[in-house]
């Protein structure tokens, strides 16, 4: 048996690639997954999954005293003609076909929700206009449940918006049926106070392209855990994620692509800048290679851009691969300071301090933003940048 | 007329083990429409001055004054500098990942000529700019300075230069690294600006090769923080047949 290796990235990094080691994914996970909350013991905070994430700031909906409180969080659905639209019960047989919940709170969401939504787009369906779901919260208490599924062949671009304020726990389920093509951008645009733990689950279809960007700008708590499955081979999943981590937030994406079909691609692209006295962010990229998944293809990459000091990064990037009869595997995870000589460069070209400090950051997230597709979306992200930029130089 | 007066010129550096002296009292006038040649082996501090200059902040200035037209440039910002007229060619162009050159291009003339160009004729400008460079108009949307090779760089920055078009402009050894083509190709593109006859030129050398392309008005060899000596286009050439050798006789500083 292989040895594992490991692989120095950083200073503030770790990165792994384990070959068929005893410390696995799975293994490395206090509980196994479940649809009941109580097959998962409450965190104390020293569990693999729980060890970044402040528990004290979770306002309970790890150890079940944060209790779902009426109208506090509104969920508005728009879509194009041809998009069926419905909101069911907990005995609904769609429920929990693309994934189970993996730690405590998305299945506390699971047990706890009452109604679920569930957008369908039709086979061979083809959208021109995204879907828009905005969740807005008054302040309130909310377990949600959302199910996302594509027919064979159907294209469609959903938009995701999280704001006000809120203590949301919820699951996310995106069914791509053969040959769909399904963009999600789930933008966390929340105010301060906000506390946002979720779980998103991709089922990716024979031959089907999913693409999520995850945009995290607001909250004091967002934690977010994608997670991609293959249903046949030739699926492809592209997960791009930004944030921009101020001062007193935690914002901590996990993921975990499990190819366990053959001849199926994945590329994980993270970045985030981070501003301000105990600005955390953690970003934690597992990919499992199953010995049947022959064929793979797959990469991640998380690059962190720290502005100032106070701010602390944990990226770990994680490859388990149990075959050898692969196309591709690699991560790479990288955080750096901001470039004084790039900054010097740009000035020494007339530019004002705070346009390039703004044109360096715009830079480091330019290929992301690109990745978008939606106009409103990017341009309010860039906007977005701009303001948080505006804080940082005062 | 422009004047670029730099007087006693005194720069030290944090080093490991302290601060050190690296410009020991650097005198030099400067004149818009002058080219000056500074030569001097390496670790003579020709470089230290050229950043001093631009304000890089890992240098300290410890004593004298530079006075762009009676401007105290070393009350300036780095941006400043180059607003009110100074340009440095850098030896080693940084990279920006995601900036484009174009958009570099134009918020740099913006800043420095203090209005967005139009948008029409500059883009003509920088079209006809980069093929006087002989540089190809796909280079306008790569990122500043990422993949290029040395001669792409160097040509990058004397675009800047035509474009920027200063009062006085410092190339700090933008002949290294260059095969004789692109020397010939970077050695044209100063001379045009020159040639206009509003730009005052500090080209900061190890060697007399660029000199045969681009004829300096002064030579001053540069040694042990201070200008040793100072002449015409002859000086060039003894330094040529004779080398460093007597310029750095027990002055040397590793």
């Amino acid at each position: 048996m292989a040895e594992a290796q490991n692989i120095p990235v950083g200073s503030t990094t770790a990165g792994s690639i384990a070959v068929a080691a005893e410390s696995t994914v799975v293994s490395r996970m206090s509980a196994p997954p479940s649809f009941d909350v109580a097959d998962f013991p409450v965190p104390h905070g020293r569990e693999e999954e729980w060890r970044f994430t402040p528990l004290e700031r979770l306002r309970g909906l790890h150890d079940g005293t944060a209790v779902a409180a009426g109208e506090g969080v509104k969920v508005t659905v728009s879509a194009p003609d041809g998009v069926v639209v419905e909101t069911v019960g907990r005995d609904d047989a769609r429920l929990g076909r693309a994934g189970t919940p993996a730690d405590r709170v998305a299945a506390q969401a699971y047990s706890s929700f009452e109604q679920a939504g569930v957008v369908t787009v039709p086979k061979e369906t083809v959208l021109t206009e995204p879907i828009r779901i905005a969740v807005h919260g008054e302040g309130g208490v909310r377990y949600g449940h959302q199910i996302i599924e594509l027919g064979a062949f159907a294209e469609a671009v959903v938009v995701i918006d999280h704001t006000g304020d809120a203590v949301l726990a919820a699951n996310v389920d995106y069914i791509l049926g053969d040959g769909a093509k399904l963009t999600v951008v789930s933008v966390q645009d929340w105010d301060d106070k906000a506390v946002h733990v979720a779980q998103h689950n991709a089922l990716v279809g024979r031959d089907a392209s999913f693409k999520s960007v995850v945009v995290t700008f607001g909250g004091d708590v967002v934690r977010l855990n994608p997670r991609v499955e293959y249903a046949g081979p030739g699926g492809e999943a592209e997960l791009f994620g930004l944030y921009f981590t101020d001062a007193g937030q935690h914002q901590e994406h996990r993921l975990l692509v499990t190819h366990n079909t053959p001849h199926c691609k994945s590329n994980v692209v993270y970045k985030g800048a981070l501003q301000g006295e105990d600005a955390h962010a953690v970003w934690i990229g597992d990919v499992l290679i199953e010995a049947k998944a022959e064929g793979t293809d797959t990469y991640e990459m998380n690059r962190n851009l720290v502005l100032t000091d106070g701010a602390r990064v944990d990226s770990v990037p994680n490859l388990e691969i149990e075959t050898g009869e692969i196309v591709g595997a690699g991560h790479a995870s990288a955080t750096g300071r901001f470039d004084d000589e790039q900054l010097f460069y740009l000035m020494a070209r007339g530019i004002p301090e705070h346009e390039a400090r703004r044109l360096v950051v715009r830079g480091f997230f330019a290929e992301l933003v690109q990745q978008i597709g939606v106009e409103d979306i990017e341009e309010r992200l860039l906007a977005k940048i701009e303001t948080e930029l505006e804080a940082s130089v005062g | 007329m422009a004047t670029l007066e730099i007087r006693d010129l005194h720069v030290t550096v944090e080093v490991e083990n302290g601060t050190k002296e690296i410009l020991k009292g650097v005198d030099l006038t400067v004149k818009q429409g002058e080219t000056h040649a500074i030569m001097g082996p390496n670790g003579s501090g020709k470089s230290t001055l050229a950043y001093s200059l631009a304000g890089h902040p890992k240098y300290t200035i410890t004593s004298g004054s530079v006075t762009l037209d009676g401007e105290d440039v070393l009350e300036m910002s780095v941006d400043e500098r180059a607003r009110a007229g100074l340009f440095l060619a850098m030896q080693y162009p940084v990279e920006v990942p995601g900036v484009s050159v174009s958009n570099f291009l134009r918020t740099s003339a913006t800043a420095v000529r203090g209005e967005a160009p139009k948008l029409r004729t500059w883009v003509k400008e920088v079209r006809e700019a980069m093929e006087r460079l002989n540089m190809d108009p796909a280079f306008a949307e790569r990122n500043v300075n990422e993949g290029f090779s040395g001669g792409e760089k160097k040509r990058h920055e004397i675009l800047q230069l035509e474009l920027l078009k200063p009062k006085v402009a410092i190339l700090d050894e933008t002949d290294s690294g260059l095969d004789v083509d692109a020397l010939r190709v970077v050695s044209e593109g100063v001379n045009r600006v020159r040639e206009t006859g509003e730009v005052g030129t500090l080209l900061i050398t190890h060697y007399t090769r660029i000199l045969r392309y681009i004829k300096p008005d002064h030579v001053h060899v540069f040694a042990n923080g201070r200008i040793a000596e100072s002449g015409g286009a002859e000086l060039a050439d003894q330094l040529e047949a004779e080398g460093y050798d007597k310029y750095v006789k027990g002055g040397a500083s590793a």
